[in-house]
Parts: C-alpha cells; sequence; structure tokens
C-alpha cells in the first residue's frame, strides 16, 4: 500500500526541486487584473507561444480568437474579440494577467483561466468526463505561459 | 481600462461575419409537414432570448435535406428497427408494445410533453423511464441500458410519430422543483474551463468554437442521427458529451442531474417541432 503512494510524491517533490524558481498557480499576485512578475525569470519564446495559441491540444485559443498571424491554422473561432493588436492594447503584465486568470481583468469572462488549479466545480481529468485525481494540473506550464504572453506581445498593427 | 476593453469588444461583436448567422430556411418533412424550426420564446425564457430556434437551422445544407426526407433519413432504419420490437413479444407475460398500445401511431403526442411528471410514482420520468417501465412491470421484461441502441431506436420511433408536434412540457406544479434543478444545472460553470450549458448555447449561439457552429443546444430534435458516429444518439449522451468537453467530470445517462437537464432543456424548446430523428453532424 505505502508503495504506490511513494512514486508520486517522489515525483512531485523532484519537480517542485527543479522548478524551484517557479512561481505556483495558488501564488500569482495580480494587481488590477495584471501579473508583473514573469512566472518563471526565463524569457518567453514567441515561437513556442505561437505554436501553444494554435494548438488544438495545448492552449487551442484559436477554438475562441481569431489570429491573422496564424492564417496557416485552419478553424478560428468568433467567442472572443480578435487578438491581431492584442501587443499593441495590452502591456506585458496585463496579457500574462489575461492568460494566467482572465476573470481577474475581466469579470465572468467566458475565457478559461489557463494557469488556475482551485476553484473548479467537478473538475475532470483532462476530457475523459471522469473525476480528476493526483495528476491535475493547470492547462499551460509556467513557462508555457510566458511562451504565450511573448507571442501576444508580437501581435502589433 | 475595463471601460477600454467593452468599447472594443462591441465594436468586435458588430462586426461579427453573417455566414456565422442560423440559415433563413424552411424545413418541411416528406413534402408534407412544415416543421416550426423558429418561434418565439417560451414566457420562462423572455428575458434571455426572444427567439429559440431548431438545431436544423444551424446545419449545413446537406444535412439539412437529409432530414427533410424520410428516404434519405438514416435515422429511419432505426425507426424501422424499433417497429419490429414493438411487436415483438418479450418477458414473463408474452407481451409486447402492442399488445397494450395497438399502433406506434397510438403514441403522437406522447413525445411532446416528456419528461413529464408521474403522479403514481411521484417523481418526473423522461421517456427511456417509462418505457423501461413498461418493459419491467407491463411485460416482465429485464430494462433496457439508458442509452443502449435499444432505447434509443424505440425513443426514435415514439419521436417519429410526433413529428411537427410542437414540444410542451410542464415545467410548474410537481415538475417545477425538477425543473429548477435542471436550470441551476444550466447555468452552472462546470470543468476546468470553466463553462455552462449557458456559455454556449445562451450567451455564443450563431458564432463559430473552433469548427463548430454553435447551436442553441435544443433537444426537440433527439434522438438525433450524427454523421459523426453514423448512429442514434440521446440527450444524455449529448449532454455528457457537452459536459466532458469543459474538462469536467461527468453525470451519468439516466442520472437525477440528466434527468432534471432534460426538463430545463426541452422546456427550453416549448414550441418547437418535435424533429426526431432529426440529422446533425
Ligand atoms: C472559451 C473561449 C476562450 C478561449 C479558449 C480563450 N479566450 Fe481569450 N478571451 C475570450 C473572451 C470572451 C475574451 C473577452 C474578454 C471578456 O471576457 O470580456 C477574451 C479576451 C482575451 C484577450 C484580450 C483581448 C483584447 O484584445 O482586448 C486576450 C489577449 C486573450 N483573450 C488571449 C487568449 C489566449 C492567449 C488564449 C489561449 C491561451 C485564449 N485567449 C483563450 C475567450 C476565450
Ligand atoms: C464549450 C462549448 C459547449 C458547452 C459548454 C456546451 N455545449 Fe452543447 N454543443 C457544443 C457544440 C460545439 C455543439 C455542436 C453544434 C451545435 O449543435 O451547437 C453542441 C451541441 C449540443 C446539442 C445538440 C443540438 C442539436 O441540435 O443537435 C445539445 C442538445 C447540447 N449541445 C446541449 C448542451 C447542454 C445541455 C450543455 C451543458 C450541460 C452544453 N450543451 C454545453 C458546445 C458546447
Amino acid at each position: 500500500m505505502k508503495l504506490t503512494y511513494l512514486a508520486p510524491l517522489a515525483f512531485a517533490a523532484s519537480s517542485f526541486a527543479v522548478n524551484a524558481e517557479e512561481i505556483a498557480p495558488t501564488q500569482v499576485a495580480f494587481d488590477d487584473g495584471s501579473v508583473a512578475t514573469s512566472l518563471t525569470g526565463v524569457p518567453g519564446d514567441a515561437a513556442s507561444g505561437r505554436n501553444i495559441v494554435g494548438n488544438k491540444g495545448l492552449g487551442n485559443c484559436v477554438a475562441c480568437h481569431q489570429v491573422t498571424d496564424l492564417a496557416d491554422v485552419p478553424w478560428h473561432g468568433e467567442i472572443g474579440p480578435m487578438l491581431d493588436g492584442a501587443g499593441d492594447r495590452w502591456s506585458e503584465a496585463e496579457l500574462r494577467g489575461i492568460v494566467v486568470n482572465a476573470k481577474m481583468m475581466f469579470e465572468d469572462s467566458l475565457m478559461p483561466s489557463f494557469y488556475k488549479t482551485e476553484g473548479f466545480i467537478r473538475p475532470g481529468n483532462a476530457y475523459t468526463g471522469k473525476a480528476a485525481d493526483e495528476t491535475f494540473g493547470p492547462l499551460l506550464s509556467a513557462q508555457q505561459v510566458e511562451d504565450v504572453v511573448a507571442y501576444l506581445a508580437t501581435l502589433k498593427e | 481600462m475595463k471601460k477600454l476593453t467593452s468599447a472594443l469588444l462591441a465594436s468586435v461583436i458588430a462586426s461579427t461575419p453573417l455566414w456565422a448567422d442560423p440559415v433563413d430556411d424552411t424545413l418541411i418533412l416528406n413534402e408534407e409537414i412544415t416543421m416550426v424550426t423558429r418561434t418565439a420564446a417560451p414566457a420562462h425564457m423572455a428575458d434571455v432570448v426572444d427567439e429559440v430556434m431548431s438545431g436544423w437551422l444551424f446545419r449545413g445544407t446537406e444535412t439539412r435535406a437529409m432530414q427533410a426526407d424520410d428516404f434519405d433519413n438514416p435515422g429511419m432504419i432505426f425507426v424501422e428497427q424499433a417497429e419490429e420490437a414493438w411487436n415483438t413479444a418479450e418477458g414473463s407475460e408474452g407481451k409486447s408494445c402492442s399488445s397494450c398500445h395497438n399502433d406506434p401511431a397510438s403514441m403522437a403526442g406522447v413525445r411532446p410533453v416528456y419528461p413529464k411528471f408521474n403522479e403514481k410514482a411521484g417523481e418526473v420520468r423522461t421517456l427511456e423511464m417509462q418505457v423501461n417501465d413498461c418493459r419491467e412491470n407491463q411485460m416482465g421484461a429485464e430494462p433496457w441500458k439508458y442509452s443502449g441502441g435499444d432505447m434509443v431506436n424505440m425513443t426514435a420511433l415514439l419521436a417519429s410519430v410526433s413529428r411537427g408536434m410542437p414540444v410542451n412540457v410542464a415545467i410548474d406544479g410537481p415538475a417545477q422543483s425538477t425543473w429548477e434543478a435542471g436550470k441551476e444545472l444550466y447555468y452552472t460553470r462546470t470543468g476546468q474551463l470553466e463553462l455552462a450549458c449557458a456559455s454556449c448555447h445562451e450567451a455564443n449561439y450563431g458564432m463559430m468554437i473552433r469548427a463548430d457552429h454553435l447551436s442553441q443546444g435544443q433537444i426537440n430534435g433527439f434522438p438525433t442521427y450524427r454523421l459523426k458516429n453514423t448512429k442514434l444518439n440521446s440527450a444524455h449522451s449529448r449532454f455528457k458529451g457537452c459536459i466532458r468537453d469543459t474538462r469536467a467530470e461527468t453525470f451519468k445517462e439516466g442520472s437525477p442531474e440528466f434527468i432534471a437537464l432534460e426538463l430545463y432543456v426541452a422546456s427550453r424548446g416549448n414550441g418547437l417541432s418535435v424533429e426526431g430523428p432529426s440529422i446533425r453532424n
């Protein structure tokens, strides 16, 4: 019995050690919807961010937003505003806040919170329809959020 | 900052492309029955939408055409299978559905009022529950699996004989508490994506979500034959899929939550024609 519990614990401990600099989802500090401090201290990679925004299995942001720069990715949704020019409209800190938890910037926003692990009703295990288990984590990792923010900052008109 | 965004959003919404709107088309079944696919919202919804619309209006030209003619509607093959089951005696009593109900046509008018409060049982019953009640207590037969093939085929037969009749479920009296529970669920933002039925089907119908054209999520067309899985699908299976897509733990088909949700969602379509078996993507 004890053994089965050991493995995940060991994993959690080691991943925590590696990312000691990272700000955990529960520790993010908001100021008027913005998050000033980088979640990782490592500069975001805009090319990786571009992939995350368009990729169905990652951010899938185009499910709801249109982005002209991502015209090579088929089917952009219309639930949220077009992201062209987002880098003009918002500062880096504001963009980070929106991606981490858009509900802090826009009250009751339909936009999912990409770096949050608490406060859900009936959270599931990804798209299985089953209850969340101990593998439950935020939709994007801290560095993925930084990459997305770096990409959004390049969207200028 | 927030003010600026809402001004921006307003301009975005105003410039939404027209092609995402529901089509302006009329569904005439077998060149005979004109279906109501769009009508004034029932009173209990007047504060949220003006009109209620069938999912048929949100589908492509070919899909819409397939549903207009029984010879082109693959769902009707399953209706024929259910007609056979209707006449087949099963269980300890040696009875079939037809032993008590004669023709399936005698069931016209039943689908539109379900889910419905059953006085004797003191509960709101879906059509599936009523079918299984007959199987167990009238026929002495095994109940069917809630959303299994036999059951969904039978509900398609029962819907088919009511096509064109307006959905008309009761939401007051003894059904009211169940209806309220369903309403609560409809507006609850579930799962890691924190989306409610209303997030997609009330706030955003007519919009694209990735490659899907969002409808009002009405169930007047259920069961529905989906081109995607080439079989009939129950309303509860659809609810399950939609909740799963919010990265949530779903409820089970036939669960008290889904019975309540079905009553509530059905009531949002009061006035629309029964269409089942409909055709959807
Ligand atoms: C389920 C829909 C949905 C998804 C998925 C989604 N968003 Fe949003 N987003 C919205 C909505 C709606 C708004 C408008 C703000 C509000 O809610 O009032 C918005 C607003 C924004 C804004 C501010 C828009 C502006 O230019 O003023 C940015 C930036 C943004 N989202 C980025 C993203 C990124 C990046 C992702 C993916 C990592 C994403 N969104 C995923 C729905 C979504
Ligand atoms: C993330 C968005 C989303 C959410 C949340 C959602 N749905 Fe859906 N739903 C869809 C999409 C996409 C379709 C397929 C296109 C359509 O018919 O709208 C669909 C289809 C349906 C249909 C089939 C309509 C038809 O005409 O065939 C029903 C019924 C339905 N949804 C009910 C619900 C209910 C009830 C809930 C909440 C428990 C819900 N949905 C939550 C996205 C969603």
